[in-house]
């Protein structure tokens, strides 16, 4: 598997570019068709009150495509990823406005392995407050 | 309600084989906004090494959904599925899931606790090819809230 960024290059602390991802509805009733996770917290504001979330809610495969679309958008073959996890800390609210939510990802080298692998850390983020915990991913570079 | 914490260990049979197209993997990439051209285009995949257009590492979610439903409708388990959330997702990769593959998901619960009234399942999915190739093994907790949590 070839990438772009050659684990040569990298340094612990090397900072990944950032990336912007709005959802709106529409984005999470596309999600639910494409994953077929129609769990209706991801679409119906009045079953997601009722079982007391405060609105709709981004799926949370959702976030965490997105912050894995960070670490694959830097190396380039995506199939150098080779393990990536994430807890799901709190909900992506995503209100039926027009506007939805903002989802702002960022990303940096936590570690260096000698097996040539790299281990980024990643900051997932909704209106100031993170939304996923022990976020990572592990990518073999050339 | 509580889970049957007894069931930590069991395994469910197999899935039927899903088999991977490369519609679907521009689909669920299209579907997370990844225009990355190793899902959406094979000559461009197969320029890094690949047979085929690979899947987002995320669309594993979609095989292993299918396993894990097992659990989570066990009725021995006695889960509330209206109250559940996601709580935490791993995949562990051997290589990428390719289009043309077809696979074979395997659900284990590996764990059973209860946290201030809140159910918390760990399914495992040992996802296979047909032939016993193994692909990626996912991870998840899935949670079902204590009735009166605000989320």
């Amino acid at each position: 598997m070839s990438s772009v960024i050659a684990w040569s290059e990298v340094e612990v602390g090397t900072e990944l570019p950032s990336l912007n991802v709005p959802v709106q509805r529409a984005t999470l009733v596309r999600y639910a068709g494409a994953s077929g996770d129609f769990n209706p917290i991801h679409w119906n504001q009045d079953f997601a009150v009722e079982v007391g979330l405060p609105d709709v809610i981004a799926h949370g495969m959702f976030t965490m495509a997105s912050a894995t679309r960070l670490v694959t958008n830097w190396v380039g073959d995506p199939g150098a990823l080779v393990d990536c996890g994430v807890r799901f800390t709190r909900p992506v609210v995503v209100p039926n406005d027009g506007v939805g939510a903002l989802i702002e990802i960022s990303g940096v080298v936590g570690a260096k392995n000698e097996d040539g692998s790299v281990r980024v850390d990643i900051t997932a983020k909704c209106e100031g407050v993170t939304v996923l915990a022990k976020a990572t991913a592990l990518v073999r570079l050339a | 309600m509580a889970i049957n914490l007894e069931l930590v260990g069991k395994s469910y049979p197999p899935a039927p084989a899903y088999e991977v197209g490369r519609e679907k993997i521009r689909e669920f990439a299209t579907a997370i906004g990844d225009d990355n051209p190793a899902y959406h285009d094979s000559a461009a995949a197969q320029a890094l090494g690949h047979r085929d257009v690979i899947a987002p590492a995320t669309f594993a979610v979609i095989v292993s959904f299918l396993a894990a439903s097992a659990v989570v409708n066990d009725p021995d388990l006695g889960l509330d599925y209206s109250r559940v959330v996601h709580g935490e997702q791993r995949f562990s990769y051997s290589r990428p899931i390719t289009a043309g593959d077809r696979l074979v998901a395997t659900a284990t619960i590996e764990n059973l606790r209860i946290a201030a009234g809140n159910d918390m399942v760990t399914t495992r999915t040992d996802i296979t090819t047909i032939d016993g190739e193994h692909v990626v093994t996912a991870t998840a907790v899935i949670v079902s809230r204590a009735a009166g949590d605000d989320a």
